[in-house]
């Protein structure tokens, strides 16, 4: 599986996010500091870092969660803006999954997957429910469809979260500590049904603490501390041979045991 | 013990137990007196003195319902008949029947018309009350308002009919400018509509006769009737401005935000009994010189901002109570903010504000009785005034102010079983 999932072929050239000299303040405090990030078409990068590195905040400025104040962040050509049109344009060709699911619980599984291909991309009823369908199915947890999220375990909701993104056909997908917040047998679960989307070609930008993850799908390894990308490389080089002295320490903290 | 084998340590059982009942002592009535009414010597005191002061006021209060006289038409005939026994003048109900329902002055000819109007308003309310209700007749919820008017109000059907189509043209030009901004269309929908009823007034004026009833002036209505047009129009009205006022302060748009907040930190800091008086004396400077509206009409505005500014802070606490990342799913799912308020936040903080927003609706139908102070016959206005002061039934205060007790409870205690029912409906998360 890993073999497959690690093709160097599966990158193209296209350029799918494009962030230049990107800062951000959080008040006063200078949470991000000239980010430099190119993500190509295919590319799967995991952003690994210590808590409060901004991490999370780099991911969430891409979809305009969080507003950046100086530098650019382009978006599948579109270069992200204040404008509110434009931000939800991007909004829809990029996924998120979040920590907590956020999944909606006053609504079924089936119409959680099914509300935004119906407002926001105008699909037809029965279209959009056989698209949720193909992807509950995919997450593997069809036979749930007509349940209330409150009805399904941690691990069960986190892949509805991730098949109500994907129901939006997103070209990019965000996943901002899909695992953090599931007990250890509802992880493996979750990361299955990430790496059966690596394996078909999907984008991902990830924030995670999954090491073992990591190694196996990513294309790169980005590591962040006090708002600024320390170092990045491929998986093996990165894990087997850090160069940056805080690399080293949080790696040795992080897989010492 | 015969279905074990009691002298080996190992044990295998061979005959499963069947279900047994539980004692006499742990179920049904028994035990639910037991643990109710006679747990421990103070809990059986209790019950014994509870019972006891029941008992007393039965007794007390049997006689006087019993006794009751029904068919008088005074409070001397009545006291006649019941010959020094204890026992209620109902009379007063029945005699004065009419006069507690519709108000002393309402055409006597015409009662069945806001007999009517509260019929269908059962049926115009059903499919926004029950979701199992037949989902065409909100085309007649639609109309509702606009035939209970002609109704109660007389006069030419052409003047609701003109304010139907205004209001419909207004829907069709914020539909066709939404798409550009929602706050576009909001504004070129009420252009229109008021441009629409506004031109469209001089077609009612022109032929004031067509499909006529007789009209009825606002002065002539009164009784249960006007607390009943007062609380379902207030309540149907403010609901939707209170969350438009609590969105409204959220708003991220300074200006909008504080408007909002001036609106209900004003109006919460004013007592309705004031608004009443300003809408009764002093409204009317407000409005361009010679335009003269009606008295219903203003009492209206004032019990609805009113309560609209609680229900707006009911709202805000429901707002509040939803994490962010039900915000941030909804944005990042490329949602509008129209449709992410509509879908996905106020469907919840709505749901978590139920019993807020009920109490807020029993306290405003309740605080329309306040209308009897600005001289207006509600049912507490046409029992304070002119049946108590009227000869035949000077000092029957038991029998009126009971029924106006007992017609209220029943009014409020139904909206809030009704509440009650509903949040158990909407209940879908902690399953």
């Amino acid at each position: 599986m890993a073999e497959t999932a690690n093709a160097p072929m599966a990158i193209s050239d296209e350029v799918a996010i494009q962030i230049q000299s990107m800062n951000k303040w959080f008040g006063s405090f200078h949470v991000l500091r000239d980010i430099d990030l190119t993500v190509y078409r295919g590319e799967r990068i995991v952003i690994a870092g210590p808590s409060g590195s901004g991490k999370s905040t780099l991911i969430r400025c891409i979809n305009a969660l969080e507003e950046h104040q100086k530098g650019s962040i382009t978006v599948d050509g579109t270069l992200l803006s204040s404008d509110i049109k434009n931000i939800d344009t991007i909004r829809s060709e990029v996924g998120m999954v979040f920590q907590h699911f956020n999944l909606f619980p006053h609504l079924t599984i089936l119409e959680n997957c099914t509300l935004a291909p119906i407002w926001v991309r105008k699909t037809p009823k029965r279209e959009a429910e056989e698209t949720a369908m193909h992807f509950l199915e995919k997450v593997k947890i069809p036979e749930q469809a007509n349940k209330y999220p409150g009805q399904l375990s941690g691990g069960q909701q986190q892949r509805v979260a991730i098949a109500r993104s994907l129901c939006m056909k997103p070209r990019i997908m965000l996943f901002d500590e899909p695992t953090s917040a599931l007990d250890p047998e509802m992880i493996k679960e979750v990361l299955d049904t990430m790496v059966s989307l690596a394996e078909d070609g999907m984008t991902m930008i990830c924030v995670t603490h999954e090491m073992g993850f990591a190694r196996q799908v990513a294309h790169r390894v980005i590591f962040m501390d006090a708002g600024q990308i320390v170092e990045q490389n491929e998986p093996e080089e990165f894990f087997n041979n850090p160069q940056n002295e805080r690399t080293k320490l949080f790696l040795s903290q992080i897989l010492g045991h | 013990m015969s279905d074990t084998h009691a002298h080996s340590v190992a044990f295998v059982r061979e005959t499963m137990l069947p279900q047994q009942p539980p004692p006499v002592t742990e179920a049904g009535v028994v035990k639910w007196m037991r643990e109710n009414l006679f747990k421990g010597w103070f809990n059986t005191l209790l019950t014994v003195v509870s019972l006891y002061f029941i008992f007393k006021i039965v007794t007390g209060a049997y006689p006087w319902f019993a006794n009751g006289i029904w068919n008088t038409s005074s409070l001397a005939e009545c006291r006649d008949m019941l010959d020094g026994m204890t026992g209620a003048c109902f009379s007063v109900l029945t005699e004065r029947w009419n006069q507690l329902l519709f108000g002393f002055t309402y055409p006597r000819d015409a009662y069945w018309r806001p007999t009517l109007a509260f019929v269908l308003l059962i049926v115009a309310i059903a499919p926004v009350l029950y979701p199992k209700a037949p989902r065409n007749l909100l085309y007649f919820t639609a109309v509702y308002p606009f035939l209970a008017y002609w109704l109660i109000w007389g006069g030419t059907l052409l003047i609701p009919l003109m304010v139907l189509v205004g209001l419909v043209a207004g829907y069709f030009a914020f539909k066709q400018f939404e798409r550009q901004s929602f706050a576009m269309g909001m504004i070129a929908g009420l252009v229109s509509a008021v441009v629409v009823i506004w031109a469209g007034s001089i077609v009612p004026a022109s032929m004031p006769n067509v499909m006529a009833i007789e009209a009825v002036q606002s002065r002539d209505i009164g009784g249960f009737m006007l607390n009943m047009i007062l609380g379902t129009v207030c309540v149907s009205l403010s609901l939707p401005l209170g969350i438009m006022l609590a969105l409204g302060r959220q708003s991220s748009m300074p200006i909008i935000k504080w408007i909002c907040i001036i609106f209900i930190e004003f109006i919460r800091g004013v007592p309705l009994i004031t608004l009443l008086f300003v809408a009764n004396v002093v409204l009317a400077y407000f409005f361009p010189p010679g335009s003269n509206i009606d008295l219903v009409l203003r009492v209206i505005i004032m019990i609805t901002m009113f309560s609209s500014a609680y229900i707006a802070e009911v709202i805000r606490g429901g707002l509040a109570a939803l994490p962010r990342g039900q915000y941030e799913a909804a944005n990042s799912l490329g949602l509008d903010y129209a449709q992410s308020m509509r879908l996905i936040i106020l469907p919840q903080a709505l749901k978590i504000s139920i019993p807020g927003i009920v109490n807020v609706a029993v306290g405003l139908f309740k605080d329309t009785t306040l209308v009897s102070v600005i001289s207006m016959f509600d049912l507490v206005g046409m029992i304070r005034g002119p049946i108590l002061a009227s000869t035949e039934w000077n000092g029957v205060y038991w029998e009126l102010w009971g029924f106006a007790v007992f017609v209220f409870f029943i009014v409020c205690f139904s909206i809030s079983k009704y509440s009650q029912w509903l949040e158990r409906q909407l209940a879908t998360d902690h399953r």
